[in-house]
């Protein structure tokens, strides 16, 4: 971006809304902005409490179960529906149904199937994160090109070989990608997840200082998530990019 | 013109040689209603380069293929060293028109895959493999990936491939067309170098008949719809000539211009 002539870093824009905020927060407009600094202080304070650290723990383990079994049924799901036609006419429907529904809408029925706790959550990040990723991983093996299976079975590879050494190298990004998106719809579903039970990790927190007027408190805590958020996309990013390379010719 | 020098069978008769490596009897293919090939009947001579040569749609790829054992046939069979063949085999390889390598595979790894899926342990697959990359004039690029490569490279890499599993007849399926035409021609001319020094069987397919008459120790002129063998052409064309030469000699011109006359009536 360049101003004036002049080059200003992408960062400038965090800094100028930052100040914004801070601004708008001294001069006591409304009592849910607080001052940015004010709401960082109590960010530091936050990450120390027990409170915290405990709702981060029950909220790391429902994501990483819930994404775990996402990647484990989706991915698998997804190269099937790809190679097995009749695989694909029993689920495609579903899946494409799932990955465009509004699913927080599911998520008081979860709570009666599976109860005020973490298993809902973890049914919620599920649910969340699998569908786009049995998408992408389905597109992937779909659009391996038919030359390079032929050039396997000329060399003389057997079907397993074929699928192993050319199939899923060559689905690899494609099913990066869909384990990335899954990555970030994931983390919208914990927190959806645990906000709609309420009474579990963040969703406590949150409900806690929403209801208190704890607004410091609220705002660090969403831009803690909001950090986290984007640094475990960027991680997956960095390493798709580096399978991307091998991947340059398509 | 001068026609003494070709020799040329006409009509659909089956040509004979004295040591054929692959025989074609009878091949048909059908896809549904739609007849790709109609009474194939051809013998590939070992040591020879033939070259499969018609218009768009005559079924000259459709033909390799199923040589290949890629395709099955609708009906006939395809002999190969005496044995009939149902499937890909390690007296035959590849080489694609797009190439078809791994894009995750360094030109190292792709040359010596054909040897890695027979089982070949790695010190030595990659022994050979090097030593074909240096013969196809890539030495130095071992470890590169091929969108690291240009077009004409990555199909070096491709012929590299074909060479290393040491087949008996190589299959070549427009492995150009994907070149631009100035690395073509010295891409013609390094094949003929490599005919000349491995003594196998090239199966060659192409649309251009330049490129057919200049490679070529014969021509099978296929027809469109369905694909039968209209004509076939042994060039003779004395190949001791440098190649600037060889594209200026009278005898290279006049085959040509014949297969040309031949083919304008499939022209649209």
């Amino acid at each position: 971006m360049t101003l004036f002539g002049i080059r200003i870093p992408m960062l400038a824009s965090l800094v100028l809304w930052a100040l914004v905020w801070e601004i708008v927060g001294r001069l006591d407009l409304i009592f849910l902005i607080p001052p940015l600094t004010s709401v960082i202080a109590a960010g530091f304070e936050l990450v120390q409490t027990g409170s915290w650290q405990s709702a981060t723990t029950i909220t790391l383990r429902s994501f990483a179960l819930g994404m775990t079994l996402a990647i484990a049924v989706g991915v698998p799901l997804g190269v099937l529906m790809g190679r097995v036609k009749v695989i694909d006419n029993i689920f495609g429907l579903w899946v494409n149904m799932f990955v465009s529904a509004p699913l927080s809408a599911l998520v008081p029925i979860l709570m009666i199937l599976f109860g005020l706790g973490e298993t809902t959550v973890f049914v919620t990040v599920f649910l969340f994160a699998v569908w786009i990723i049995v998408l992408d991983a389905r597109a992937g093996v779909m659009q391996v090109p038919t030359s390079l299976i032929e050039m396997g079975r000329s060399y003389g590879a057997s079907r397993w070989t074929i699928f192993t050494k050319i199939i899923l190298l060559s689905a690899l990004p494609e099913i990066l990608a869909g384990i990335r998106i899954g990555l970030i719809r994931g983390v919208k579903g914990v927190v959806i997840g645990q906000i709609l039970v309420s009474v579990i990790g963040y969703g406590e927190l949150f409900e806690l200082y929403s209801r208190s007027f704890d607004m410091e408190r609220f705002w660090a805590l969403t831009i803690l998530l909001f950090a986290a958020a984007m640094m475990l996309s960027a991680a997956v990013e960095h390493f798709e990019k580096r399978i991307e390379y091998y991947a340059g010719a398509r | 013109m001068t026609k003494a020098a070709l020799a040329r069978t006409d009509g659909l008769q089956t040509v004979t040689s004295d040591d054929p490596v692959v025989q074609v009897r009878d091949i048909c293919k059908k896809y549904g209603n739609l007849e790709a090939l109609r009474g194939i009947n051809l013998e590939f001579q070992r040591g020879k380069l033939t070259t499969l040569l018609g218009p768009s749609g005559c079924g000259k790829t459709t033909l390799l293929k199923i040589i290949a054992g890629l395709v099955p046939a609708t009906t006939g069979e395809i002999r190969v060293n005496g044995r009939a063949v149902t499937g890909p085999g390690p007296e035959r390889a590849f080489v694609f028109q797009d190439f078809a390598l791994m894009p995750w595979a360094t030109v190292l790894r792709n040359v010596g895959f054909g040897l890695e899926l027979r089982g070949v342990e790695s010190v030595e697959r990659n022994r050979i493999a090097c030593r074909y990359i240096e013969q196809v004039g890539l030495a130095g690029f071992e470890d590169k990936y091929p969108h690291e490569l240009s077009g004409g490279m990555r199909q070096r890499v491709g012929i590299a491939r074909a060479f290393a599993v040491n087949a008996d007849v190589l299959l070549l399926d427009e492995p150009f067309s994907a070149v631009d035409e100035q690395n073509r021609r010295k891409f013609q001319e390094d094949l003929l170098q490599l005919v000349e020094l491995e003594k196998k069987t090239f199966i060659f397919v192409t649309h251009s008949i330049e490129e057919a008459v200049y490679v070529s120790d014969r021509i099978v002129l296929l027809s469109p719809r369905p694909g039968r063998i209209s004509r076939v052409i042994d060039p003779s064309i004395d190949r001791s000539a440098s190649p600037d030469e060889i594209r200026r000699n009278a005898s290279y011109l006049d085959v040509v211009e014949e297969i040309w006359q031949g083919l304008r009536q499939y022209a649209e």
